[in-house]
């Protein structure tokens, strides 16, 4: 990793500056460091990772439901025992791979590998500060992150298998390790990195707060910051405050596991012995793993959208239409993630007049996120688009959001969920929406910040191949799931023959199958990309993409401190792009409006008096004060 | 099936042609050194992108509407009960008012693409935002949504409300893995009591024999039978883990909660011989799956469902075995008051002979039940 700083004099910056700062060890600095730039491509190369084994997986359950009883014996040297005599994959271990899948995908990936790497990584940059609150809880943080990993990544490879009741983990199967074998040690392995992976979390959270809300450059209100900043802002409140639900619901699991507490357990007969278990209930557990469970799915698209944002107004060299009611529509959503989560739950056994509740207030989500859609829309028309790879993948998200998200109205209609719920058009559904989605905005932002974390461009062809065929294939895999799931097909089953009814669309599935693997491999495109242009990629300029905002405004790959020198102030909103008048097309935040007479508008030639007092505060440079 | 194919690989094919026209394009542009001039800040290949948003459209588009049309016999399984049709149309009708925006917010975006790509020496329009538009548009769908919540609200009040006084009742309890319905019995068609503390091997629902309404009760593992034309109320529950009873023809979905007894009630209203002839397949069954996952066996618990009308179904129960006939030891179980009324369930030669036997033979049989279930571990 070293020798990504080459060709960058940092020592310049500590000259100048602040050379009381000796020169770290290598330990400090790529590995223990507490800039949030080092800990951002931590979190970013540890999601990579984590991605391929979390596809990796669902490839090789998809083989089993493309080809049923298909002869995998090739994979015995990874799988071993798991795999029969015959080739033929393991019933339970189907099911491991199903929740490992889920796992990883959702919390090692599109949380920490999304929101743990822009939040980070751009952050301080947005909104000029010299780096997180605290550093040390940034590190700390990315830490715990990856000992929740490492123990996750043990489970996998346990005699009795890693958990495997399904990402959700639903008690008593979760809870008995007679039920299944998942249930055993990788079902306490997995409680364990999930608590720490809370931890990790929590961490990072009250860091991203903590940092929006003080650490501001001069000039930087909250109604200049740019919309990634509001989604990862609101996206850490979320995360705040679901977590912890998480943690009890977990905490109480342990317990009734470990310690026979009734939390989750009642009137159970199992391997030939009634429990002395009553009283508890498993709906509690349901109702606890989706207070987290539904905000978690915006903690994952939310930071996407974000970065969705300020991609399409760079690109389509506009602004992005209807700013506030972006703002609005963030925090509107956010809140009604927390009073919509027993949608999840319609035919769980809940009181039906819960299920009317909860319909009305799952489907108001739909109208702030029109408006989103709507506005992204609304901000290509009459622009003057640049196809970066990243704006690219901007446009597949708005168009994966609206496809899943339609759908979402479907299900969140109680009556109409009897027949879909727990079939493959909710897995349509919520893999186009958040996980599709969600990765499209990872990608977006890779490809468009690569330049600032490394000082090098990623080939901008491969990036467009990686696009279309990633885009081609998301839909080819999803589409057809939802005529499966309106034809009935339950998820999580090993194979479909058992039933009539699940007779058809054999080939359908194969095709499936066949998409999928064309999707994965072609995410190794992407993954050369990545390294490949991390040493060897063309150097980048200072801003490549014309952008307004203030992370452009730093040295081509920032050092510690991120700014030499004093920390720029802000003078206006980050989307004055094309603006009628102006010389170029883009006005960094940084430049005053009494720079530019020719292009302001009339309210913003009262802002000219307010310079002054913005460039006179200065309370929020980390350097300028003792420390 | 095969058009669904035909037409997806042809996707295939067309994009991958796009793409490998597209990188001789590329190579030779390099090659050449003549690719046109573009400022450095406009990425390669941008028209390139622009035309396959079209491209990319036009193809979905016939994409979603050929597999639509050859997926359509496949879809939704005929709705066999009075409820299930009601959720259908509202389905349908939902998806169709979906499928407005799905269209055209899709085609939209793609065509703004490919219209606005990047044109030397245009200027975009700066356009921050249009308070009467955004207005439009967030009340647009609040009145749409308010309209479809409204009608599944409807439906779903009625589907879940209290079932009718007469319905039949029978209770379906899940198990690793296999489904047990239970019915009220031969003559009296209550159900009796049950309590999960005596269940064992042959007791596998742990009927409460010291109920007198569980003495004439019967218990069937593979076949779940029920009357057509009549409110038929499932009491549901499990045993082991959570399942979820999923009979797809009837729209039927509710799960099976161990230590908190749900319920579901429909009208079925095609018997099996119907549905038969109406499909044109002779050994069509309707089907229980369970939909909520619960270990290894999760794929394959199928319980086979069978609708007649009401006649044949009173038959059918009143030829059943009761649980006391099938098991005559567990009459040892019955509470002494009722044991008289107990005897008329038990097998024909019944004779005061068993009495002294069943004590050893119910201690047998509870032997015989911990050492299957040791067994099975």
């Amino acid at each position: 990793m070293s020798s990504l700083e080459t060709g960058i004099d940092i020592t310049k910056v500590h000259d100048d500056d602040h050379a009381h700062h000796e020169e770290l060890s290598f330990w400090r600095k790529y590995v223990f460091s507490e800039d949030h730039k080092v800990i951002a491509k931590q979190y970013l190369i540890t999601g990579i990772f984590w991605s391929i084994i979390g596809l990796a997986m669902s490839v090789i359950f998809r083989l089993q439901l493309g080809f049923p009883g298909i002869d995998i014996s090739w994979l015995r040297p990874i799988l071993g025992q798991w795999i029969d005599e015959s080739g033929k994959l393991d019933p339970n271990f189907y099911l491991a791979l199903v929740t490992m899948h889920g796992t990883i995908m959702v919390f090692f990936v599109l949380t920490a590998g999304l929101s743990g790497t822009f939040s980070n990584f751009l952050i301080p940059l947005q909104i000029g500060a010299r780096d997180m609150a605290s550093g040390f809880l940034n590190m700390l943080s990315y830490w715990f992150f990856f000992l929740a990993g490492v123990i996750m990544f043990i489970s996998l490879f346990i005699q009795t298998g890693p958990a495997s009741g399904g990402w959700v983990v639903y008690p008593p199967l979760s809870a008995l390790p007679q039920a299944m074998p998942g249930s055993g040690l990788g079902m306490s392995l997995w409680l364990v990195s999930m608590a720490l992976f809370i931890v990790s979390q929590l961490l990072g959270g009250i860091n991203y707060i903590t940092t929006v809300i003080n650490l501001r450059t001069r000039g930087m209100s909250f109604n200049r910051l740019p919309l990634t900043i509001w989604a990862f802002f609101i996206t850490a409140i979320l995360g705040l405050i679901s977590f912890p639900v998480l943690f009890s619901a977990a905490l109480l699991l342990i317990f009734d596991r470990q310690f026979g507490t009734s939390f989750y357990l009642s009137e159970i007969y199992i391997n030939g012995e009634a429990l002395p278990n009553v009283g508890g209930s498993p709906i509690l557990y349901q109702h606890l793993f989706w207070f987290l469970g539904h905000p978690e799915v915006y903690i994952v698209l939310l930071p996407a959208l974000g970065i969705t944002s300020e991609i399409i107004a760079t690109n389509s060299r506009k602004p992005i239409f209807g700013y506030r009611a972006m703002i609005a529509s963030i925090i509107g959503i956010a809140f009604l993630a927390f009073i919509v989560w027993a949608h999840h739950m319609f035919v769980s056994g809940m009181n039906p007049f819960l299920g009317s509740v909860f319909m009305f207030l799952t489907l108001i989500i739909a109208v702030p996120s029109a408006v989103k859609a709507f506005n992204y829309t609304t901000t290509l028309w009459r622009g003057n688009i640049r196809f970066t790879p990243a704006m690219l993948f901007s446009i597949g998200l708005v168009s994966l959001f609206v496809t899943g998200g339609l759908t979402g109205i479907i299900l969140g209609n109680s009556a109409l969920d009897i027949q879909l719920h727990d079939t493959y058009f909710v897995v349509a559904h919520f893999h186009i929406v958040m996980g599709a989605a969600s990765a499209f905005g990872l990608f977006a932002g890779v490809y468009h910040w690569f330049p600032k974390m490394f000082g090098r461009m990623m080939n901008t062809t491969l990036g467009q191949i990686h696009f279309w065929a990633t885009f081609v294939g998301v839909y080819l895999v999803f589409f057809p799931l939802h005529y499966t799931g309106i034809a009935g097909f339950p998820r999580r089953y090993y194979t479909f023959t058992s039933y009539e009814f699940t007779k058809s669309f054999t080939d359908l599935n194969a095709f499936v199958t066949i998409a999928a693997i064309f999707t994965f491999l072609a995410q190794w495109i992407f993954v050369w990309n990545f390294f490949y242009s991390m040493f060897k990629g063309k150097l980048a300029s200072k801003n490549p993409w014309q952008s307004n905002t203030l992370e452009w405004t730093t040295p081509v790959v920032p050092g510690h401190g991120n700014w030499p020198g004093e920390i720029p102030a802000v003078y206006r909103w980050p989307y004055d792009y094309s603006k009628p008048g102006a010389k170029e097309d883009f006005i960094p935040q940084t430049v005053p409006h009494s720079q530019t007479p020719e292009s302001n508008l009339p309210h913003e030639n009262e802002e000219i008096a307010i310079e002054k007092d913005i460039e006179a505060q200065n309370f929020n440079d980390q350097f300028k004060n003792a420390h | 099936m095969v058009y669904i194919i035909g037409i997806l690989t042809l996707v295939f094919l067309v994009l991958t042609v796009m793409v490998v026209a597209r990188l001789r394009n590329v190579v030779k542009g390099v090659n050449a050194g003549t690719e046109e001039t573009r400022p450095e800040n406009i990425p390669s290949g941008n028209r390139w992108n622009a035309n396959l948003f079209i491209l990319f459209t036009i193809l979905s588009l016939i994409a979603v509407v050929g597999t639509h049309i050859a997926a359509r016999e496949d879809l939704l399984p005929v709705a066999s009960s009075v409820h299930g049709r009601r959720l259908d149309d509202l389905f349908w009708f939902s998806m169709g008012v979906l499928a407005i925006p799905f269209v055209a917010v899709n085609v939209v975006l793609f065509y703004f693409a490919y219209k606005y790509q990047y044109k030397p020496g245009r200027v975009a329009t700066y356009y921050p935002e249009n308070h009467k538009l955004e207005i439009i548009w967030t009340a647009i769908p609040a009145v749409v949504m308010a309209l479809l919540v409204f009608t599944g609200w409807r439906a779903w009040s009625d589907i879940t409300s209290d079932a009718p006084a007469d319905a039949e009742v029978i209770e379906i309890v899940g198990k690793q893995f296999n489904w047990i319905a239970r019915y009220g019995g031969v003559e009296d068609n209550r159900l009796g009591n049950y309590n999960f503390k005596l269940i064992d091997a042959q007791n596998e629902v742990g009927i409460d024999l010291s109920d007198e309404s569980s003495l004439d009760d019967f218990t069937n593992n593979t076949e779940l039978h029920i009357p057509a034309g009549k409110p038929v109320l499932l009491k549901i529950r499990a045993r082991d883990v959570l399942h979820s009873v999923f009979i797809p023809h009837m729209r039927v979905k509710m799960d099976a909660v161990p230590g908190m007894p749900t319920k579901f009630w429909f009208v079925a209203d095609k018997t099996t011989n119907e549905i038969r002839a109406e499909l044109g397949k002779p050994d069509f069954d309707y089907e229980l799956a369970c939909t909520e996952i619960c270990g290894r066996g999760h794929f394959a618990m199928r319980m086979r469902v069978i609708v007649e009308d009401e006649a044949s179904y009173r038959r059918w129960v009143s030829e059943q075995k009761t649980f006391l006939q099938t098991y005559p030891e567990y009459l040892a179980k019955v509470p002494d008051n009722l044991k008289s009324k107990a005897m008329k369930y038990l097998p024909e030669p019944t004779a005061p002979a068993t009495a002294p036997a069943d004590s050893a033979t119910a201690e047998n049989a509870g032997s015989a039940g911990a050492g299957a279930s040791a067994s099975v571990r």
